[in-house]
């Protein structure tokens, strides 16, 4: 199947590149132009991802490709492409959307900051390098653009350069992402090298179509590990989720594009991607690949879940909540819910951005303070922004019916009650559901509800500017959940390219009780423990969590990350620091003291030829040119240069000969 | 009374010799030319000598050589004298012992 859609498709990223290098060539004072120039790219992209989620609309299971020959080198010809298919047109429209809206938001966020349209070239080169790698119809191709965003992630989580922690947070992210994006690099290699493509689709000849599968053979669960070790790096999965809390160092709606709707997510969509690499060979859906999977996403959900529920930044809090959804998605992958995982990956997208925004609309009106202990009472100072707050608070919870994020965390909940290897993922994950709307409660609690504290005293509503992406951003969140009841799947259906019918049977089943339940219980709980948050409460001082009174010595350890960063300092950058010292003494000493070894030789041996040279050789050179030069000097004499002295020997010479010839004859 | 061979013979040697003394010891760079041509007069007085001494009815070879000779020898006095001119433009001398540029 093809289409005059996807020769074009290149155009989508193509728009905010071309706006970023506008913006980059303008003066730091152009800020309205900047501003109108990044939306105006923005808003273009999303048109064109329209057109494009229109046509993929065509046909159930609708897949066109674009492949073109990048440069050859012998008899191979290294092949990019772009791809549009279900699964790239909704990630198309999501980012371009949530995209627009971010753009929009931060020109009020950003509003103050003198670097702006740095900060929104930054943005839309970010912009086009993700709307790039989701249509990317070649593992090479998407790697580039992955690498792109890396880099776009790295340039923004170190917008505030002057900032040292910052700074930090920036290195930490690109080096830790870096580890991830080795393996996938190898991954792609090992790829490359069995089945001699990277293309994904390509007539039947790509790498996840049947006839490369006959040749990868038993490598492939090796090819999809390295590959998930990128995924992972990029998705903050446990053991590298280290670097995506530290990123909320970065401006607040980078945080929201890059670090919560967007760029984090697209390890979950590489998985997605390649999920034929992961799934092949599999027995009733349940390869050793996705096994992994599996343990990694769940692990990395609770342990950032229970992380949350003891941070008392309002981002980190909303980060490790992304860590935990990501790990989330990432099961669902694994247990086979692809459709379950993408789902979430976009309901996700929306509240995540959602609830960024809201709080960098609080962070903006408390003055930069994004300490939740400090704040308290804004519900009713910031009535748009707590409205907004409140449905992606309740999105991200998992309440049922009018919220995106409940009917597809069902469905996750739903894939992996039927994975046929072990039941206890599950149960984890139920406990997860529990943490998730018990830290969101705190956070509400903390931020919207009591009385305003320190920081909140002088807090003021944000200008429409801000609060308009917000509304836009909830009724996303909100409206999504249309096309995602189990009734009427049709979003659902669209990605796994079935005909979608509506059954209103399905609407009621028991997982949709058990998420009511437990997301019940999580609130209640949390309201029950939190209620006196920000108060003193029986000799508890009024600055203290009210979990870090009854549970000092847990909190501590929540507080403080499960101490993994305080174990990588030890463990793994110790180690470096050692191999780093190491080779830096073997260096000096053993490798210079060879190499100075082995010059000090080259120079005796110099010094032994010079003394023959000059004793032998030059002496033996000297003498014949000395015998050459008396002989000259001899001869020269002779050479008088009077004709008649010449004349006068030859006829002497003339009288000799006839001499010995008289004499002779 | 008619001279011998022998005759001819020494007042060729000597006419020789004249000329190359001349050649040898003469500063002026028209002496040694004019001692050349002594020299030549002396060798084609030999010719003459010895064609005449021969015998009877020979081809006149000895006469021919010594046209021949002296229409050279006349070249050779036209290209001397015309070297010794621009010899005497760069120098402003004709005196041989001062053209040393060869000396060793």
């Amino acid at each position: 199947m093809n289409s005059w859609v996807v020769a074009y498709l290149w155009w989508i990223p193509a728009a905010p590149f071309a706006a970023s290098l506008v913006i980059l060539s303008l003066s730091n004072a152009r800020r309205k132009s900047a501003a109108a120039l990044a939306v105006a790219g923005q808003a273009l992209a999303l048109a064109m991802s329209m057109v494009a989620f229109a046509v993929s609309m065509q046909a159930p299971g609708f897949r066109a490709v674009q492949n073109f020959t990048w440069f050859t080198f012998g008899e191979q010809a290294l092949r990019l492409g772009f791809v549009l298919d279900p699964l790239a047109a909704a990630m198309l429209v999501m980012i371009a959307l949530v995209g627009l809206c971010i753009f929009v938001f931060s020109i009020g966020y950003m509003a103050e900051d003198k670097n702006f349209t740095r900060f929104f070239a930054y943005l839309s080169f970010f912009s086009g390098a993700m709307l790039g790698l989701v249509i990317a119809n070649s593992l090479l191709l998407l790697f580039i653009f992955w690498e792109l965003v890396g880099l776009a992630s790295y340039l923004l989580i170190g917008f505030w350069i002057q900032k040292p922690s910052a700074a930090a947070a920036a290195k930490k992210a690109f080096i830790t992402t870096r580890i991830g994006d080795m393996g996938l690099f190898l991954g792609m290699l090992w790829l490359y090298g069995r089945s001699g493509t990277l293309l994904f689709y390509d007539g039947g000849n790509g790498c996840l179509e049947s006839a490369s599968f006959a040749i990868l053979g038993a490598s492939t669960t090796f090819i999809a590990l390295l590959i998930f070790c990128g995924a992972a790096g990029k998705s903050g999965q446990f053991p590298l989720h280290v670097w995506l809390p530290d990123a909320m160092e970065g401006p607040t709606p980078v945080s929201a594009l890059i670090h919560a709707a967007t760029m984090v997510a697209a390890g979950v969509f590489l998985v997605a991607r390649v999920y034929p690499l992961f799934s092949l060979g599999a027995i009733n859906g349940v390869t050793s690949s996705l096994t992994v999977v599996v343990w990694i996403g769940i692990t990395t959900a609770l342990m950032a879940a229970l992380i949350a529920i003891a941070q008392p930044d309002i981002k980190r809090i909303l980060a490790y909540s992304t860590v935990s959804q990501l790990g989330l998605m990432m099961v669902s992958l694994g247990v086979g819910g692809v459709a379950a995982g993408i789902l979430h990956l976009l309901a996700h997208g929306f509240f995540k951005a959602l609830l960024f925004l809201g709080a960098g609309s609080v962070i903006h009106g408390c003055h930069g303070e994004q300490d939740i202990r400090k704040m308290g009472g804004l519900g009713r100072l910031m009535p748009v922004t707590f409205v907004t707050y409140a449905i992606g608070m309740m999105a991200l919870s998992g309440v049922p019916f009018f919220f995106s994020g409940g009917w597809t965390k069902e469905e996750i909940l739903h894939s992996t009650a039927n994975w046929p290897r072990s039941h206890l993922p599950y149960y984890l994950m139920l406990a997860g559901v529990i943490l998730t709307a018990l830290y969101m409660t705190r956070q509400m609690i903390y931020v919207f509800f009591g009385k305003p504290r320190v920081a909140a005293e002088r807090a003021h509503e944000s200008p429409r500017g801000m609060t308009m992406p917000l509304i836009v951003l909830a009724l996303g969140a909100i409206l999504l959940s249309v096309v995602l009841t189990p009734a009427w799947p049709w979003l659902h259906d669209y990605l796994v390219g079935e005909p979608v019918h509506f059954e209103f049977g399905r609407l009621i089943q028991p997982m949709l009780f058990i998420s009511l339940v437990l997301v019940g219980a999580g609130i209640a709980v949390g309201f029950w423990m939190y209620r006196k948050a920000g108060l003193p409460d029986r000799g508890r001082p009024a600055e203290v969590d009210p979990l870090e009174y009854a549970q000092p010595a847990l909190f501590r350890f929540l507080a403080n990350k499960i101490w993994i960063d305080e174990l990588y300092d030890r463990t793994v950058i110790a180690f470096s620091w050692m191999a780093a010292r190491l080779s830096d003494w073997m260096d000096r000493y053993f490798w210079d003291g060879l190499v100075r070894g082995l010059g000090g030789l080259g120079q005796l041996v110099g010094i032994f030829t010079t003394s023959i040279d000059e004793h032998g050789i030059n002496a033996g050179v000297d003498e014949t040119t000395a015998g050459t030069r008396g002989l000259g000097r001899l001869m020269s004499a002779a050479h008088s240069g009077q004709i008649q002295t010449y004349l006068g020997a030859v006829a002497i010479g003339m009288l000799a000969l006839l001499l010995l010839y008289a004499w002779l004859a | 009374m008619t001279p011998t061979l022998q005759v001819f013979l020494l007042v060729s040697a000597a006419l020789f010799s004249i000329g190359l003394l001349a050649a040898l010891s003469r500063r002026h760079a028209i002496f040694i030319l004019i001692g050349i041509e002594m020299m030549l007069a002396a060798a084609n007085l030999n010719f003459i000598a010895f064609w005449r001494f021969g015998g009877e009815h020979q081809p006149p070879i000895g006469v021919i050589i010594a046209l021949f000779s002296i229409a050279i020898a006349a070249a050779e006095a036209a290209v001397g004298l015309a070297m010794v001119i621009a010899v005497y433009r760069h120098y402003r001398t004709t005196n041989v012992d001062q053209f040393d540029r060869l000396h060793g």
